[in-house]
């Protein structure tokens, strides 16, 4: 029997290869995030005071929407020759298949928000009066948030037949509470108020979703 | 297990797809060492078949054991299956596709990929995704894939489909081989003339039952 362990690190492996070379989850979302700024910049055009009430939104439904692509791409791979069945049809766990998955979706999404976090500044004039520390944290935990449901969402709708649409329709609904500690505590820190209570109900979002989502995965990998 | 008991059992295997039934009481022994050819009109139940012993379909109705299990997961060590569609990476190498899923059978010696590749007539230094192959190269690399690990079973879909003829020798002259060293090979194939002469036996197939078997590539009485 192989090693949980060590599938879940040749699947991630394989699986930032491939990104390597198609780069096609990194791109699409870093336009798109690149054009929710440019667009709400343009529109808003808010002073750092305005600024600093409305960031904690844009940031993540931005984020929100440009990981939907990722989320949707990591699986288009999977189901394109049919590889995934030759991954059914092995010893190895479904849960090793699932962890490499989400843990692959949440270096993607990490790394765009990497990238994308001093643009945001630069154009919102962002500057935390709170602990600014803390908003990594809140990125960190958010971002597990949205990765770990959107990796079980987006396998749970890839047989349906519009599943690009199905997943947001799947996802964006158990993610409110999520999205609502993750704005709240984004805007609480900028504002120089105290987000301990937000951070808690993300810690406790994740280790609840993820629980859930490890439990069921086997089902969903499985369904015909 | 001796060579001549039966591998695979099926008793009264029911698939329904919706309204369709794609197998309709299929009941059949299979012995061990064998080359079995399954022949059949398209939409005669073959893949469906294939597809149900390969733990991918969950029956309807009846039931099956595979080396005197049940469960597909007791043995799924032991069984190697080969789709119609490549079940490879296109982006990867075929050695770097072979070394990923010998990683799901917790195979980590990687010369054991390249003597694989090897032996399905390929080049393991060839650096080309296999995207880039051609659709022989490919279905040599999808048979390679199935063979990894060494399985007592194979389950092979159209191994030999838009195959030129030599390759199409080629592999059956490594499936006579691979049938030799006593293990059972279940090929469907709409080219059965490639293994008169290697097949133990053909299996005919129509309508989601199995009309007949012949030690010659001559159809049973009944069959159209």
């Amino acid at each position: 029997m192989p090693a949980p362990t060590g599938i879940t690190r040749a699947t991630l492996l394989k699986d930032l290869r491939l990104e390597w070379r198609s780069k096609d989850a990194i791109n699409s979302m870093l336009f798109f995030s690149l054009l929710v700024v440019v667009v709400f910049s343009f529109s808003f055009d808010p002073n750092a005071e305005e600024s600093r009430h409305i960031a904690g939104g844009l940031i993540w439904v931005a984020f929100l929407f440009a990981a939907v692509v990722a989320l949707n791409q990591t699986w288009a791979r999977e189901i394109r020759n049919q590889v995934l069945d030759a991954y059914r049809v092995s010893p190895a766990p479904a849960n090793s298949l699932f962890v490499a998955k989400a843990l692959g979706n949440f270096i993607f999404v990490t790394v765009l928000e990497a990238l994308m976090t001093p643009l945001f500044i630069a154009f919102y004039q962002l500057r935390a009066l709170g602990p600014a520390w803390q908003l990594l944290v809140v990125a960190l935990l958010g971002t597990w948030a949205l990765v770990v449901n959107g990796t079980f969402f987006a396998a749970m709708s890839l047989r349906t037949r519009s599943r690009e649409i199905m997943l947001p329709l799947l996802l964006f609904p158990i993610s409110i509470p999520a999205i609502l500690a993750m704005v709240q505590a984004t805007t609480s820190i900028l504002n120089g108020e105290g987000a301990r209570f937000w951070i808690v109900l993300l810690v406790t979002y994740d280790l609840v979703f993820t629980t859930v989502c490890l439990l069921l995965f086997e089902t969903v990998l499985n369904a015909e | 297990m001796t060579e001549t008991a039966p591998v695979i059992s099926v008793s009264n295997l029911i698939k329904q797809f919706g309204r369709f039934a794609a197998l309709r009481g299929v009941t059949a022994d299979f012995s061990g060492g064998r080359l079995y050819a399954i022949l059949g009109d398209n939409g005669a139940g073959k893949t469906t078949l294939l597809r149900t012993l390969a733990g991918l379909n969950h029956p309807t109705r009846g039931e099956f054991t595979v080396l005197g299990q049940k469960k597909f997961q007791d043995i799924c060590h032991q069984v190697g299956y080969m789709a119609h569609p490549s079940l490879l990476y296109d982006e990867m190498s075929g050695l770097e596709n072979l070394t990923y899923f010998a990683r799901l059978y917790g195979i980590s010696d990687d010369s054991r990929c390249a003597d694989v590749i090897r032996s399905v007539g390929l080049d393991p230094e060839l650096v080309r995704p296999v995207g880039q192959y051609s659709q022989g190269m490919r279905q040599r690399m999808s048979l390679a894939r199935a063979l990894l690990h060494d399985p007592k079973i194979l389950l092979l879909d159209e191994p030999f489909s838009n195959v030129d003829i030599h390759s199409a020798t080629e592999m059956v002259r490594l499936l006579a081989r691979t049938r030799d060293q006593g293990k059972t090979i279940f090929v469907v194939t709409h080219q059965p003339s490639l293994l008169e002469g290697a097949a133990d036996e053909f299996v005919w197939m129509q309508s989601g039952q199995i009309i007949g078997r012949t030690r010659e590539l001559k159809p049973p009485e009944g069959a159209h």
